[in-house]
């Protein structure tokens, strides 16, 4: 039955924003971790979500993947800090490009996008109980 | 005189069956609220409905696509009824969905699933009291 096909949409998009969730957590985690030069310093990562339209005809309704996690490309902050362990021949340290308040708003949405999936899915499931007990 | 219980239930098998594409239709636009130059899509569900009592209706033949790349003879009630919502908003990342309407569509859209199947119990409770008898 084709009913059946929204736990899939809603599980597809639970598992995109779950990953949302994590790469922002680790985003958060490495906010502070610095490094002695710009290579190996710690880039903020982000999911790219893509819609799948799959099956044919009248499957329209479409499922979420997650096209893979791209680092973002803002340049890397450098801090001059000429004590710091790491600190490279000039004094400098480098910090992650992670910007926190994005980061948090990022996390917001992310939540409640979670949260709306799994609405969908506790009414979805009770629609097709109340289905299943049809006629008795 | 048969019973035909196709014609006792009337039309709410077929506003069920519309009303659960429908839930899907609206999931996957709250799931993809994020996903960019996603395009947020409803069906009509008046005209959807309408073309789909006709077909119970009349006795004429469709035909059964067995291959993704099938093109629809005839049109099938769903796909023709499938719009693309227009946004109040634009995003600069060329997504449509608005969660909030989507929310509500979609809560207003289980109500009145939920009445369809009241409706439909009522119908066969009363082909039951017609069979039974007591």
């Amino acid at each position: 039955m084709s009913s059946f096909r929204i736990f899939e949409i809603a599980g597809s998009g639970m598992s995109a924003q779950s990953l949302r969730l994590n790469i922002t957590a680790s985003n958060l985690a490495n906010a502070e971790s610095v490094s002695g030069n710009d290579k190996g310093v710690y880039r903020a990562r982000e999911p790219v979500f893509s819609a799948v339209m799959d099956g044919f005809g009248d499957e329209s309704a479409a499922n979420v993947r997650v096209l893979g996690v791209v680092e973002n490309n803002a340049p890397v902050q450098m801090r001059y800090e000429p004590g710091h362990p790491l600190a490279d021949a000039q004094g400098y340290i480098y910090m992650p490009n992670v910007n926190m308040v994005e980061q948090m708003a990022n996390m917001i949405s992310a939540s409640r996008s979670y949260q709306n999936n799994v609405e969908v899915l506790n009414t979805s499931k009770q629609l097709l109980l109340a289905t299943l007990r049809l006629g008795q | 005189m048969p019973i035909n219980i196709d014609k006792a239930l009337g039309i709410f098998p077929q506003a069920l069956t519309l009303r659960a594409r429908r839930a899907e239709i609206i999931a996957a636009n709250m799931a993809n609220a994020d996903t960019p130059n996603y395009k947020a899509r409803d069906i009509d569900f008046k005209g959807a409905l309408k073309q789909a009592a006709d077909r119970a209706g009349s006795h004429d033949v469709t035909l059964r696509r067995t291959d993704a790349r099938h093109l629809a003879v005839g049109g099938d009630a769903m796909s023709e009824a499938v719009k693309y919502r227009i946004p109040h908003q634009s995003s600069l990342d060329g997504n449509t969905v608005d969660a909030e309407t989507e929310q509500a569509e979609f809560t207003r859209n289980a109500v009145q699933y939920q009445a369809t199947l009241t409706f439909l119990n009522g119908r066969i409770r009363g082909l039951m009291t017609a069979i039974r008898g007591d």
